[in-house]
């Protein structure tokens, strides 16, 4: 099988907290993972790792690799800049800029230098199409991206990111902040993407794993508990904990 | 416990208090501003808006302490606006929480608390002999500037903390660089706190008669060039009223003023109403 990422044991600190023990996991390319466990077990700080955000946080220090198609992301050569264009971010409440829907789409693009206006144009209408947004928005364009739905504002947020053509798209627990009916497009969206796109999702909602994962991991305490398919994790879990959780006996 | 007034009462009583203070601190605005108005505008005309004074500005218009005026407050802005919009951006984005932002920030705390007439001398001190260039428009616009800076920064740097920072890691984990996230996303999300700041700097240096006392001169002609002396609009109606050279003059200096400022700040909230709309999306 073909990985689009490897971590390999991974130790993530925070000052002096240990928030990352040993972590080891593979991404196959083109599916969706999904990361489950109760909340301040790492998933987060885990995902965020993985496009370095974290660097953001000057108390952050970390041990062991995480491999990119092969190559180390935390090698001082590696742009920062360029790794975050492979590796795209949706994160957990919806963040579209204040400008308007066109530029928010337009944004990653022009930051990575296209200016021709035509390519823009359709570079904007395929990713607003790839996120299942276009039909409602196509005559809104040039309106301010803050009035649209939450929902909205979460598929904007996603055709932000496919814009740019990253090879992983990182998304923070994206249907927290939404309604049912967006959470069912926004998983919809999920697996028209996993054709094209590498997807690591963190969720708390264990229905949602089963829908959209075909891989999962289970967190707990900054350890990786369990990991594999995921109808064979929430079908027959090979750890107690692991059953425990998703049967909903603590967290 | 025993309540002497019994909670509804209470509320009540408080919301008279409160409503009677608002009510009182816009009369005491109305009264002012309409009282400047009733002793000026009957003296303002085209005449007095467009010539010259006469005879020290017994008679005669104030066209050129208007100019004066658009003139300091021009150079205090274009000066005091990059750099403390500068500053600011330093402060909120760039430099963290350590000794030296703190440094600059009570730097920046207390020259705003100094008052403007140690700002004039400082200014007569510094730019008038120091470096030569004596009363004029330069040295009053600069001294203008160092008075406005503190406003500008403070403001700006409010309304830069205020954005929310999710819009820079959006931007950020798109592949922007730092300056692409400032320069793109914060700054225009910022823009009407800054433009709000900057504005209250500019109010300050146009409507300063005490900064300008010792370093712009006196002079009743139209100041041309950076060098010229002048004489803005709050200086002179310092000098027409202290000298008892026409107290009807003066009101009517201070009516135009007045409506001065009050274009300015209507013009420019009006127009940050609009950016934010439409930024905002409502």
């Amino acid at each position: 099988m073909e990985y689009r990422i490897e971590a390999e044991d991974l130790n993530v600190y925070f000052d002096e907290l240990h928030i990352l023990k040993d972590v080891s996991l593979k991404i196959p390319k083109n599916t969706v993972t999904a990361l489950i466990g109760p909340s301040g077990c790492g998933k987060s700080t885990f995902i965020r790792t993985l496009n370095r955000m974290n660097d953001l946080i000057s108390t952050f220090r970390r041990e062991g690799t995480v491999l990119l198609d092969g190559e180390d992301i935390y090698h001082p050569k590696v742009d920062v800049v360029d790794l975050r264009k492979r590796v795209g971010m949706v994160f957990q409440k919806p963040n579209p800029f204040p400008k308007s829907i066109f530029d928010n789409v337009a944004y990653g693009l022009r930051v990575h230098g296209i200016t021709d206006k035509d390519v823009l144009e359709q570079k904007v209408e395929e990713a607003l199409k790839g996120a299942a947004l276009w039909n409602e928005v196509e005559h809104i364009l040039d309106k301010s991206a803050m009035g649209l739905s939450g929902g909205q504002q979460q598929r904007l947020c996603i055709a932000r990111t496919i814009a740019v053509e990253p090879e992983v798209i990182l998304m923070d627990e994206p249907c927290s902040a939404l309604d049912p009916i967006s959470t069912t497009k926004i998983e919809d969206l999920i697996h028209k993407l996993k054709r094209d796109y590498t997807i690591i999702i963190v969720t708390h909602n264990m229905q949602q794993a089963t829908r959209v994962s075909k891989y999962a991991a289970f967190f707990l305490h900054g350890e990786i508990v369990e990991s594999g398919l995921t109808d064979q994790i929430f079908l027959e879990p090979c750890d107690q904990r692991t059953e425990d959780y998703i049967t909903g006996r603590f967290g | 416990m025993h309540r002497i007034i019994p909670p509804k009462i209470a509320q009540k009583i408080m919301n008279g208090v409160f409503w009677a203070s608002g009510i009182i601190t816009l009369l005491v605005l109305l009264v002012v501003i309409g009282y400047v108005l009733y002793k000026g505008l009957p003296v303002i005309n085209l005449e007095f808006l467009f010539t010259d004074p006469i005879d020290s500005g017994r008679s005669g218009g104030i066209f050129p302490m208007i100019v004066s005026s658009l003139y300091v407050t021009f150079i205090a802005v274009l000066v005091a606006a990059p750099l403390g919009v500068g500053a600011a951006l330093y402060l909120a984005e760039y430099a963290g929480e350590n000794r030296t932002v703190r440094l600059i920030r009570f730097g920046a705390e207390t020259l705003s608390s100094i008052p403007s007439i140690i700002f004039g001398l400082f200014g007569l001190a510094f730019f008038v002999i120091y470096l030569q260039m004596g009363w004029s428009v330069l040295s009053g616009g600069l001294t203008l500037a160092l008075m406005a800076l503190p406003t500008i920064l403070a403001a700006s740097e409010v309304s830069i903390e205020s954005i929310n920072k999710s819009y820079a890691e959006g931007s950020l984990a798109l592949g922007a660089t730092k300056w692409q996230t400032v320069s793109k996303v914060v700054i225009p999300a910022a823009l009407p706190g800054i433009t709000t700041g900057i504005i209250l700097g500019m109010a300050r240096a146009i409507a300063e008669a005490a900064a300008i006392l010792y370093t712009v001169g006196a002079a009743l002609l139209i100041p041309i060039s950076l060098l010229d002396p002048a004489r803005p609009l709050p200086l002179h109606l310092y000098i027409l009223a202290t000298e008892g050279i026409s107290m009807d003059n003066a009101w009517g200096t201070a009516a135009v003023l007045v409506i001065l400022i009050l274009i300015i700040t209507v013009t420019t909230n009006t127009l940050v109403d609009r950016y934010q709309k439409k930024m905002m999306g409502r």
